[in-house]
């Protein structure tokens, strides 16, 4: 699977997703600037962490209009995979390719943290490696990932179960106390309708070997893999 | 043409740096002090435009970029609007 790592100014976790994926899963990974609108050479697309162009004006605001972005509705719409973390999760959602926003935490502190995630929907790519129920262990680092969205707009997301991921104890329950940032209902992460764009504020890239405290992360790289098949296609959901 | 852009949280949504700049100011004594929001600013200066065009590009510009539908409001303030106040600046 060809991944493409995106870098804009301020970006900090490119060299981390390009190491898992070219050191731990040995697959093919290229660095694509922000400024590029070729993602033909893809099959997914990786929007990192970190604080694109500062972060001015609201995160992921000035990156969710740059080239490459602007690029990613075609890419998507012939049926490239986009994951974006922490301000790639941003991004999407200011770019419009995902419902909703992320705003301050409502704690107003900077979390770096390990979380607990229980899966919701396995019906992805990303996701289909895993079991509906099962809890992964993944860090945080941020502090605006609180995911807003109006009524109708969570009402779709959870009838058409687009939730993929929420904050949980220990032993899976979602409850306050284990939501970090005052995310509306928990949410980590969410998908859109086609399963093919994947936004998530923890960080899969950073519990991905052993030797960095976890390596649930990697079940999602491994999801991803898995969904390939032979002709280069996807798997239908 | 100069043009000022006020954005605002809408209401209802929580403003988590408004309430520390509150708790702040009360702990500072300012005890009569019902609510605080904090908004931002945006001054924009429009080449060759009368007020009525540049309040419909910079109204563009919100909608584009300057502001996020989902959590905030604009308004949109002209010359004719910030003169006298801020005559000659």
């Amino acid at each position: 699977m060809r991944f493409g790592v995106v870098v804009f100014p301020g970006t900090w976790s490119d060299c981390d997703f390009h190491y898992v994926i070219s050191e731990v899963l040995h697959q093919p990974v290229q660095y694509v600037w922000h400024r590029e609108r070729e993602l033909a050479p893809f099959d997914c697309v990786v929007l990192p962490g970190g604080f694109s162009y500062g972060d001015y004006l609201r995160a992921g605001a000035v990156a969710g209009r740059s080239p490459v972005v602007e690029a990613l509705g075609d890419f998507v719409a012939r049926g490239g995979l986009v994951l974006g973390s922490c301000n790639g999760f941003q991004i999407l959602c200011e770019a419009g390719l995902l419902p909703g926003v992320l705003t301050r935490n409502e704690c107003l502190q900077y979390r770096c943290q390990s979380t607990h995630l229980v899966v919701e929907n396995v019906e992805t790519p990303f996701t289909r490696g895993l079991r509906p129920g099962q809890i992964l262990t993944m860090p945080i680092s941020h502090g605006e990932g609180k995911y807003y969205a109006d009524p109708e707009t969570l009402a779709r997301l959870k009838q058409q179960n687009l939730v993929v991921f929420r904050y949980a104890a220990a032993d899976g329950s979602v409850t306050r106390a284990s939501n970090p940032n005052g995310s509306l209902d928990n949410i980590a992460g969410i998908v859109n309708p086609e399963g093919t764009v994947l936004g998530m504020m923890p960080h899969p890239e950073r519990a991905s070997e052993t030797a960095m405290g976890g390596t649930d992360g990697l079940l999602m790289f491994q999801s991803l893999l898995g969904s390939l098949v032979e002709d280069g296609s996807f798997l239908k959901r | 043409m100069k043009v000022r852009v006020l954005v605002r949280l809408k209401p209802g949504i929580m403003d988590v740096q408004g309430a520390a700049v509150k708790r702040a100011l009360a702990g500072l004594g300012f005890s009569e002090l019902k609510d605080l929001r904090v908004g931002k600013v945006i001054d924009v200066d429009v080449a060759d435009a009368t007020p009525q065009e540049a309040r419909t590009r910079v109204g563009e510009m919100c909608r584009q970029l300057l502001a996020n539908p989902i959590l905030e409001d604009y308004t949109i303030e002209t010359v004719d609007d910030l003169a006298p106040r801020e005559a000659g600046r």
